[in-house]
């Protein structure tokens, strides 16, 4: 088990490093004019000297071991066009807590409202809260989001007598884009759970807890729920983690200032560093939790050992 | 008079499926006696996993008992609807064996945590005393190194060894009855015969009263002290398993046992049954195997034979047995598997 553990943290290592000389490479081959934020009004002989000052007419294996260097040192570099001349590692400061705090409150609520509802989905088959939450599954899967993001803000906002954007300050305008937010996931738990809940159902050893006597009370928690919910568990580390990436929709319709139009603002405006530095953050977050995802898949369910075998056979 | 533990009357099992109702068991009755080994045999659908599941209110939603008793200590199982009234027997009175051991454990728990769970419902021990129970549970059903094993996951155990721990689950629950459905269809023939000494002997130890439901004639002989011969949801044929085997009297019983490879002369091709078992869809007239009976009598297709004794412990329900009934010899396998045992009657 723990050969295994450090074997996947070698290999999510390496993949990390490649990804990292991916993304540098890719960026230095963008013009130069996202290093500048008045690329046109300067001197050719200025510029020269800007690119050499930020080693950027190094040889690119040079850089690259001076990218990495600065990595290790927590050093992301700074911004060259959306806010000019700061560190990149105080913009994300400033707007990540925001979009974590949001993101985890509403994985919150998803779990919270999707697990009891698929696994009232699974328990009564056919009848209400199923066809309840069949209906409120295919409503929010079909119906484009924007149109009920806009619908729960300006109604709900009336209903609740608030104000139709966010502040920081007041807790009740968290309400409405957490809850938004939730909704696309409330559905997504409550469908695989549900699916995943009537399997286990149906499956043998339930049948055999049946036979032996076991209250169809304490089936449903202790053997179908617990089973139902080790396929999920996987993705919950990933759930947990891009949260720190903040929704671009609900962040700009409720205008939080959060991580959610950073990127799409960074491009925009063509500042390489801050690309660089967003890119290889959003990509070490899919790494890792899909590493944690399978390490944790290793705690929970003892078929997924790779250990070596004990002569069981 | 035998000790009847538990008597079935009249049994008729309907399931709704996609609005159509299908008749699973038409009528059965059964005694089982305490202390019995009884096997039900029959080819697949012919309605034994169900009749046996209504013993224990294990019925699929889409089914139930429509008329007919099951009763059981003097109270009707056929009238239970609740879970409650199912957990005064389910494990408690009549404990089951399921057919496949692969998929009969909970992927995700212990050996030692599934058996304790029976234990802990129906011996009501907890805490060391739990797991000691546990581990003699474990070696009672032979598995080395029990105390080992139990902090084991199903995964790490063999076929025969998990049947091993369904068997000790249903066990842990201290039956009267134990079910075995199809114990050892889906295990290595090299094990099943380990699997079937196990049950006997945990038969005796235990004082159980044991009922298999297979279509393997071998187990059969092997087990069981009574056979009950089912065929379209119905008991065609009931007897000691002698009088099943040497004298069979219900021509779907001739054609079974003719079917059986040992039977068969090398060269020759291996008897078979034609034709279909009927639909249970639709309703069936008069005995339900006449269709495929080349010993058919023209009743045989209007009215639905009574059971007619052959010997007090012997019934078969076929017109053939009826006194008026035009004699006819079995067919020459059977004739002969008679003969080797010595002789017995048709002449009726």
């Amino acid at each position: 088990m723990i050969k295994y553990v450090l074997k996947r943290l070698g290999a999510a290592l390496i993949t990390l490093i490649l990804i990292l000389s991916v993304v540098f490479v890719l960026v230095r081959q963008m013009p130069i004019e996202g290093y500048f934020d008045n690329f046109d009004k300067l001197d050719e002989s200025v510029i020269r000297a800007r690119l050499t000052q930020m080693g950027l007419t190094d040889p690119l294996p040079v850089q690259l071991k001076n990218f990495f260097l600065d990595l290790l040192r927590g050093d992301l570099g700074e911004s060259a066009r959306y806010s000019v001349g700061a560190s990149i590692s105080d913009i994300i400061a400033a707007k990540a807590p925001l979009s974590i705090y949001l993101g985890l409150m509403s994985m919150g609520l998803s779990l919270a409202l999707g697990i009891p509802l698929g696994a009232a989905m699974a328990r009564s088959k056919a009848k209400f809260w199923d066809k309840f939450g069949t209906v409120f599954i295919v409503f929010v899967n079909a119906v484009p989001a924007a149109v009920y993001y806009i619908l729960l803000q300006s109604y709900g906002s009336r209903a609740l007598g608030i104000s139709m954007l966010f502040d920081r300050t007041d807790p009740a305008t968290w309400i409405l884009p957490v809850f938004s937010m939730s909704l696309g996931n409330i559905a997504y738990y409550a469908m695989w759970l549900r699916r995943y809940m009537v399997d286990e159902m149906n499956s043998d050893y339930v049948k055999l807890a049946r036979a032996k006597g076991v209250t169809s009370r304490t089936i449903t928690m202790r053997h179908v729920f617990r089973n139902a919910f080790v396929p999920m568990i996987q993705y919950i580390p990933s759930a947990v983690l891009y949260t720190v990436m903040g929704s671009i929709y609900i962040e700009s319709l409720y205008s939080i200032p959060g991580m959610g139009g950073l990127l799409v603002d960074a491009i925009k405006r063509q500042d390489n560093p801050l690309v660089q530095a967003l890119v290889m953050i959003f990509s070490c977050i899919g790494v890792v939790s899909l590493l944690l995802g399978d390490l944790l898949m290793v705690v929970i369910d003892p078929r997924i050992s790779f250990a070596k075998k004990e002569g069981a056979r | 008079m035998e000790d009847v533990i538990l008597r079935v009357e009249n049994l008729v099992v309907k399931f709704n499926l996609r609005g159509q109702v299908l008749t699973a068991i038409r009528g059965a009755s059964l005694e089982l006696h305490r202390g019995e080994s009884l096997a039900i045999v029959g080819e697949s659908g012919s309605g034994k996993s169900v009749f046996v599941k209504t013993f224990m209110g294990m019925l699929d939603n889409n089914g139930w008992i429509d008329e007919g008793s099951i009763l059981y200590n003097g109270k009707d199982l056929a009238k239970y609807k609740t879970e409650k009234e199912w957990l005064t027997i389910r494990g408690r009175e009549i404990a089951m064996v399921m057919q496949d051991p692969m998929t009969s454990l909970n992927p995700l728990k212990t050996i030692g945590a599934q058996i304790g769970e029976a234990i802990r419902l129906h011996q009501g021990l907890s805490g060391a005393a739990l797991q000691k129970a546990v581990i003699e549970m474990l070696a009672d059903v032979g598995i080395p190194n029990p105390e080992h094993r139990a902090r084991q996951y199903p995964h790490e155990f063999s076929g025969g060894m998990r049947q091993r721990v369904v068997i000790a689950i249903a066990m842990a629950c201290r039956p009267k009855v134990l079910i075995c459905d199809e114990p050892t269809t889906a295990l290595d023939v090299t094990i099943q015969a380990q699997i079937l000494d196990l049950i006997k002997a945990l038969k005796k130890k235990y004082n159980l009263t044991t009922v298999y439901i297979t279509h393997d004639l071998g187990v059969v002989a092997n087990v069981s002290d009574r056979i009950a011969v089912m065929y379209a949801g119905d008991i065609i044929e009931l007897g000691t398993t002698e009088e099943v085997f040497y004298t069979p009297a219900h021509p779907y019983t001739w054609a079974l046992l003719s079917s059986l490879p040992q039977l068969g002369v090398k060269g020759e091709d291996l008897h078979s049954i034609k034709g279909t078992p009927p639909n249970l869809f639709n309703e069936i007239r008069g005995d339900a195997f006449a269709p495929r009976n080349p010993y058919a009598l023209k009743i045989d297709f209007e009215v639905r034979p009574p059971y007619f004794d052959i010997t007090p412990t012997h019934k078969a329900r076929t017109w053939l047995l009826d006194p008026r009934a035009p004699k006819i010899e079995p067919p020459a396998v059977i004739r002969h598997l008679n003969s080797t045992h010595g002789g017995g009657n048709y002449a009726k």
